[in-house]
């Protein structure tokens, strides 16, 4: 892996959280976010897909993998999916998938879902603030680093 | 080894100001596969796009990365450059590193904004050595509009494409276009006669050489994408041979059967064989299967004996042709909110209260009483008239919780008419807020209160009801304080404006979204006004929602427009963000089929060489998709892939995180 992100600073814990949203609605409220000079904590790496439908469960894991230490997904709000039905893709993917996320020991409270349209810039904007102050009262997210330390099959 | 390039923006000051550009590019430039990286005080200026171009042609860089402002931005911008400097526009990607994080971490030590502008153009450099070239797509474009509606504002798009040269089909389910404007007696604010204004339209629309008409037809079904729509519509059997039928009006005059007017709101009888209004257009006379006793029982059939070219034929059926378009336009109207829902108005059950377009009825020249304001219920002229506002709208306990627009502006109209009509009557009316904005509207108004005599009177009416032959209005004057009773002759209620019964059923056919009244959604309810998520099919005049005459027709002109430019070439490109499927490791699940919200992908025969179908695959057609990937994910064996956002270059971006 190339050079790991370097968030933490001199002992505080910096939570690294990775956002999967849709281009149409969330991203556009981000965007809207920066537009109105909003302000936010800095600890979210944003990747733009078409639409929630597109995000695959893998992704998600694959990000924890990747040492993430809480993950969000956001899409625009039921009923207004860009591509009529790919938001409700996503939420019923998610009710599946959220079993099989305690099943492995992943506190959910790390995986947040939300629906930010393109006009709700502060929506985003609390949104980033609630999901930062969450992740660092969990503490970082260290099951899946201490399997990566020991290699494969051990952990 | 990739050769790829990274360009961070300055932005003047915008993103320079907490994130040090030149720490960026330094440091990136250290990255596998990075060959050039340069921080500029404007990419996006026109030095600064020639040197992006210099540095990709000097380096033979075959990926970018501008780490600027939005990708809604400048992203056409740096891609067109790209393209320009011998690149393929798909492998340049944008960082937002602006609106996404300049703007939003206000450090002043730029080490917020720094690190994290870092990560991101580093997640896009992983991402795009995973970029693969993509060509537009091209498609063919099929030049025939159709129109679905056939009131003023298809009538007006309809006239606008066929001007423009272009073929139009104007699909109509009653038996004359027209629609509800041909009801009306005259508009505000010009108190123009509104069929004057609008029967030189549907005659013109009638005899233009590049507009054909299906009267009494209905669309059943539409397949198809952007430039290449087949449309099923129904034909509805209308009993007269259209080709040889005169109009000469025999068959109507001696049809001895009646049935109430739905043209006429009721307030008249038509025949069972009628047109629906004397301008009807086409002039050509539909039979009342439902009523009609040759059709129901074999008895009778007077009209086709009277009927001088033999027209008449009761063996006719319905008919389902099949025609290819290249767009559509949506303008299919709206209805009155229905009169069972106004229990304490007294409407339906008092035959003296009327909706405002039973009024219009009575107010037309060539309405049932001809132009004289006579009440339903004994033909007397009413000499107090009591009209209510928002009957029904602003109402949330009806489920109408919107202002349906117009109704302000025709019941001020309503008062006038009624005062030129009869000199000493009394108009009284009872409104929530008076509503009048547009030009010359509220000076009409004005004109209905202060040189018309109408009595407004500031709120609600609690009852109506019926006393010695009179109607009694029991109210709130909540300017005066106090409570109101009026006998009045006749009342008029200005009805919510609703979406058409069955809209939702028309907007799932077309694959266009709706919102909870039925009314159909726009792409952008600012920017792009008649245009759908659906690529191809335009929406104008009230299925969008309440609107007067003025807009239907502005939206109808804006969608001729839109057709128009569609139709301008022969082939249309579009971003190739499509799915793809892997044709060895699909096993024919159809879980993509399913999931698909556009009915993009087809399953596709694989025959030998004998023709015999050895296998079927998923296939997904180009023109349809539109690149929204809930095939990808719904696919159990990662058969399916999403150009431009692949699994590959998601992981990759996710694996440098």
């Amino acid at each position: 892996m190339p050079e790991e992100a370097k968030i933490e600073t001199e002992g505080v814990f910096e939570p690294k959280i990775m956002a999967f949203v849709c281009n149409w609605c969330t991203y556009a409220g981000a965007d809207l976010a920066g537009t109105s000079r909003m302000e936010y904590r800095p600890n979210v790496r944003i990747i733009k897909l078409p639409c929630t439908g597109r995000i695959d469960p893998l992704f998600i894991m694959k990000a924890f993998e990747n040492g993430a230490d809480g993950v969000l997904v956001s899409g625009c709000h039921p009923g207004d999916c860009h591509y009529t039905t790919g938001n409700y893709h996503a939420r019923r993917r998610w009710t599946a998938f959220k079993d099989l996320l305690a099943f492995t020991g992943i506190d959910l409270k790390r995986v947040q879902f939300s629906w930010v349209s393109a006009s709700e810039a502060i929506k985003w904007v609390e949104l980033i603030n609630n999901v930062t102050d969450d992740m660092e009262a969990l503490g970082p997210f260290m099951k899946f680093k201490e399997m990566n330390k020991k290699g494969p099959n051990q952990g | 080894m990739p050769r790829i390039g990274v360009f961070v923006c300055q932005c003047g000051n915008n993103i320079e100001a907490t994130v040090d550009t030149q720490k960026v590019a330094d440091e990136t430039k250290k990255l596998p596969g990075v060959v050039h990286t340069e921080s500029y005080k404007f990419m996006c200026s026109s030095p600064g796009q020639d040197s992006f171009k210099k540095a990709i042609k000097d380096n033979k860089l075959d990926g970018v990365v501008v780490s600027a402002c939005s990708p809604h931005m400048h992203e056409k911008t740096f891609r067109r450059a790209a393209e320009a400097a011998g690149l393929n526009q798909f492998q340049c990607e944008i960082t937002n590193v602006r609106e996404q994080c300049s703007w939003v971490h206000h450090d002043e030590t730029r080490k917020i904004g720094t690190d994290k502008t870092m990560d991101l153009t580093r997640m896009t450099i992983q991402r795009l050595k995973k970029n693969r070239d993509l060509t537009k797509i091209t498609i063919p474009v099929t030049k025939r509009a159709l129109v679905i509606g056939g009131g003023i504002a298809g009538i007006q798009a309809a006239l606008d494409i066929a001007d423009g040269g272009q073929e139009v089909v104007i699909v109509e389910k009653e038996p004359s276009i027209g629609g509800n404007m041909a009801r009306l007696s005259e508009t505000f604010p010009t108190m123009d006669c509104s069929q004057c204004i609008l029967t030189p339209k549907m005659v013109e629309a009638e005899l233009h050489d590049k507009i054909s008409l299906y009267t009494y037809s209905e669309v059943e079904k539409v397949d198809g994408y952007i430039g290449n729509f087949s449309v099923t519509i129904k034909k509805k059997a209308k009993f007269v041979d259209e080709s040889t039928c005169t109009g000469c009006g025999e068959c109507w005059e001696k049809c001895p059967f009646k049935a109430d007017s739905e043209f006429e709101l009721g307030l008249s009888k038509r025949k069972v064989i009628y047109t629906p209004f004397p301008q009807a257009v086409p002039n050509i006379p539909v039979i009342d299967k439902t009523r009609c006793p040759k059709i129901l029982k074999d008895k009778c059939g007077l009209c086709a004996k009277v009927c001088g070219p033999q027209s008449i034929d009761f063996t006719q059926e319905d008919q389902l042709v099949t025609e290819e378009f290249g767009a559509i336009v949506v303008a299919t109207g709206y209805e009155l909110m229905p009169n069972k829902d106004f229990g304490e108005y007294g409407y339906g059950k008092i035959t003296d209260v009327i909706s405002g377009m039973q009024f219009e009825r009575l107010a037309s020249a060539s309405g049932p009483t001809g132009g004289a304001i006579r009440r339903p219920s004994d033909n007397t002229e009413p000499k107090n008239v009591v009209f209510i506002q928002c009957a029904g709208s602003r109402d949330e306990k009806r489920g109408v919780s919107y202002c349906s627009k117009i109704c302000c502006m025709y019941t001020a109209k309503h008062t006038m008419l009624y005062r030129h009509k009869v000199h000493d009557g009394q108009a009284y009316v009872f409104y929530m807020d008076i509503r009048s904005g547009g030009k010359r509207y509220e000076e009409f108004v004005r004109g209905a209160i202060e040189h018309d005599g109408a009595m407004y009177l500031r709120g609600r009416v609690s009852r109506v009801y019926e006393k010695d032959g009179k109607v009694i209005i029991q109210g709130a004057d909540t300017l005066s304080g106090s409570q109101v009773e009026i006998e009045a002759d006749m009342v008029v209620l200005a009805t919510a404006l609703v979406s058409r019964p069955g809209a939702d059923t028309v907007a799932q056919t077309l694959g266009i979204g709706y919102d909870k009244y039925k009314f159909y959604n726009e792409y952008h309810p600012k920017l792009k006004p008649v245009e759908t998520v659906t690529a191809g099919i335009f929406l104008a005049g009230t299925c969008v929602g309440p609107m007067d005459i003025p807009e239907s027709v502005s939206q109808g002109s804006a969608t001729a427009s839109k057709v128009l430019a569609l139709f301008s070439s022969d082939k249309m490109a579009r971003e190739p963000i499509t799915a793809e499927v892997n044709k060895q490791t699909c096993n024919a699940c159809w879980d993509c089929v399913t999931s698909c919200p556009y009915v993009a992908i087809e399953k596709e025969e694989i025959k030998d060489r004998k023709g015999n179908v050895v296998n079927m695959l998923a296939h997904v057609n180009d023109g349809l998709c539109q690149g929204c990937g809930v095939c990808v994910c719904a696919c159990r064996s990662k058969a399916i892939d999403l150009n431009g956002y692949t699994d590959e270059q998601v992981y990759a971006a996710i694996a440098t995180f």
